[in-house]
């Protein structure tokens, strides 16, 4: 034993929850029930918005993964989306598969992709990793323009036919996409959480506060990274999949769009608050509320999002929800680790010390 | 005393800057190793090139024997090589509990809850028992630093490598962490310890080693070590002869 304090026993357990996140687990539970019924209260233009809402949360949420836990900023993420887009339109069309299975093949193939991409990425640095991701995502632009088979620059549309395979009523199409979207927003953030309470997780989250440091305790920064990034690229395909499902069209530019994908996205995780899982959600909350009420007024739109944007990072760092986690210490989801202790009889035996893990 | 690490003819420079010029270095089982030397010496370069941050040009790192110079370092770490770094470098936005997780699940190859137990033992052994919940980013240097070592100790380290962690502390702060090093060697654990501050070395150093323009200019008792003519003549700024 090595200080003398030692020989007191502890009885400690671990939890992962707390007062802020149980309330948190009471408010997520009360706001999926409310918007799972969103097809009985609300209209077909609130049912659209709240999709796109959902498509873009997933979106930030991974790249908040990816750029804000395991510091891979990436520019490239455009290329999942829009693989997954044409994965669905070329299985349902040449192939002839349901569109709904192509939904998790475009997810497959990316996750397969990312393979390689990645083995050549990652003996970029930092900035370098960036710009390659960018460059790759221009590539795919330039080659899916010249597959005629894909219908080069202007792309191709869903024939009715396969639109009316997912459901048969324009209604019962409109509810299906809009449930698929909240089950994948679903499905990405409890995914996220999962991972993150996880030994992996502390992986992720040791790296994203320091490198060097989580080297130096044994982590295998570069092994985490590959995971991370597959596991990205999977999931950003299936969201890519189900985004042009509903758009009924797709060409290169709007597939690869570095704006729609990417730089949206980054908006998003950066006011909302990066690396905290709580940030895109806020951050897609805010940044839709913008645009709401201001996309009618054009470029002035855009300059209230870049000053938005340089305040943010001027005057909270870590974005908003950041900025209230560091001060208050809130959680909305179950992540951390607290330790409890309670000081039993000194002269007990130490081996009374128990675990509970919870 | 058998050796559990030893660097062979190591070299390295930075361009025109050598910070090791073949190198040699023994560490003994469960010795306390001291080691001196002016500013830009090369001291943590040394660290770096031990725990695998920093390749060496040439020469051989090895550990029990075996020559670990291409293992990385989360491997490094693996079999039993800790740091502690001069400025701390905790996991900021995690708890002070969760950072001893990481790495006490992480060098041992464990599941998490299999290290609950080394890691809430070893924050009361480094005096944070109190600061478990808290987040690392937010302690003082003191608590930082008791959180370096707390950090490097859940690892379970067969060779512990301190780099100045008395450095910028109170003179009773300094106490503490002297008091603590000393009970972590009793426990075994062979260590290398880079310093300043030269009072707080001879409190638990068996020997010193003094390392200038890449080369280890005195190799001693620590007594003895720090009266070599050209430790007083880099720390003092006297020559020699004066």
């Amino acid at each position: 034993m090595i200080a003398a304090k030692v020989q007191d026993a502890f009885s400690f357990r671990v939890s992962h929850i707390d007062r802020s996140s149980r309330f948190g687990l009471v408010f997520w539970a009360l706001l999926l029930i409310l918007l799972a019924a969103a097809p009985f209260w609300g209209d077909r233009q609130t049912m659209r918005l709240l999709g796109e809402i959902y498509s873009y949360i997933a979106l930030a949420s991974l790249w908040n993964l990816l750029a804000g836990y395991a510091g891979l900023v990436s520019i490239g993420q455009q290329v999942f989306v829009g693989l997954g887009g044409y994965v669905l339109y070329v299985g349902a069309l040449a192939g002839g598969l349901p569109p709904l299975l192509c939904v998790p093949l475009g997810g497959l193939l990316c996750g397969v992709l990312a393979v390689p991409v990645v083995l050549v990425l990652f003996r970029l640095r930092g900035a370098y990793f960036t710009i390659g991701t960018w460059v790759l995502a221009e590539v795919f632009v330039q080659v899916f323009q010249q597959v005629k088979a894909v219908g080069g620059g202007s792309g191709i549309s869903l024939p009715a036919v396969v639109v009316k395979s997912i459901a048969q009523s324009r209604d019962g199409r409109e509810f299906l996409i809009y449930w698929l979207f909240l089950a994948l927003v679903v499905a990405v953030i409890g995914l996220i959480v999962t991972i993150l309470r996880t030994r992996y997780g502390l992986a992720l989250t040791a790296i994203r506060d320091n490198e060097m440091a989580a080297k130096s305790n044994g982590i295998d920064v570069n092994r985490t990274r590959l995971i991370v990034f597959v596991a990205a690229a999977f999931a950003n395909g299936m969201a890519g999949a189900l985004i042009f499902l509903q758009k009924l069209s797709i060409t290169p530019f709007s597939a690869f769009s570095i704006n729609d994908w990417t730089m949206n996205v980054i908006f998003i995780t950066v006011i909302g608050g990066i690396g905290r899982v709580e940030g895109p959600i806020l951050g897609a909350v805010i940044f839709f509320v913008l645009r709401e009420f201001l996309a009618d007024y054009g470029s002035a739109y855009l300059i209230v999002l870049g000053v938005i944007a340089i305040v943010v990072m001027l005057k909270a760092r870590r974005g908003l929800w950041g900025y209230v986690a560091d001060r208050y210490g809130w959680q909305l989801f179950p992540l951390a680790r607290r330790l409890e202790r309670t000081r039993i009889v000194p002269d007990a035996a130490a081996a009374a010390a128990t675990i509970e893990a919870h | 005393m058998s050796a559990i690490l030893s660097l062979q003819s190591v070299s390295k420079s930075f361009g025109a800057v050598v910070v090791a010029n073949d190198l040699d270095l023994t560490l003994g089982n469960g010795e306390a190793l001291g080691m001196l030397g002016p500013n830009g010496a090369g001291k943590t370069s040394l660290f770096g090139i031990i725990t695998g941050t920093l390749t060496p040009n040439a020469g051989k790192v090895l550990l029990d024997g075996r020559d670990i110079t291409r293992l990385s370092s989360p491997q490094r770490c693996r079999l039993g090589i800790a740091r502690s770094f001069q400025v701390p470098q905790p996991f900021g936005g995690m708890t002070v509990f969760e950072n001893l997780v990481v790495a006490a699940a992480f060098a041992g190859g464990k599941r998490e809850s299999e290290v609950y137990q080394i890691a809430a033992t070893t924050l009361e052994e480094c005096g944070l028992g109190d600061k478990a919940n808290r987040l690392a980013g937010a302690l003082t240097l003191l608590d930082r630093k008791r959180l370096e070592l707390a950090r490097a100790l859940a690892t379970r380290p067969r060779v512990l490598l301190l780099d100045e962690v008395a450095g910028g502390l109170s003179e009773g702060e300094c106490e503490i962490l002297v008091a603590l090093i000393k009970n972590i060697r009793r426990t075994g654990i062979s260590i290398i310890w880079i310093e300043h501050i030269v009072h707080a070395l001879l409190a638990v150093v068996d020997r010193i080693v003094v390392l200038a323009g890449g080369a280890f200019i005195a190799d001693d008792k620590p007594e003895a070590a720090i009266r070599h003519p050209r430790v007083a003549e880099i720390y003092m700024g006297i020559s020699a002869d004066e």
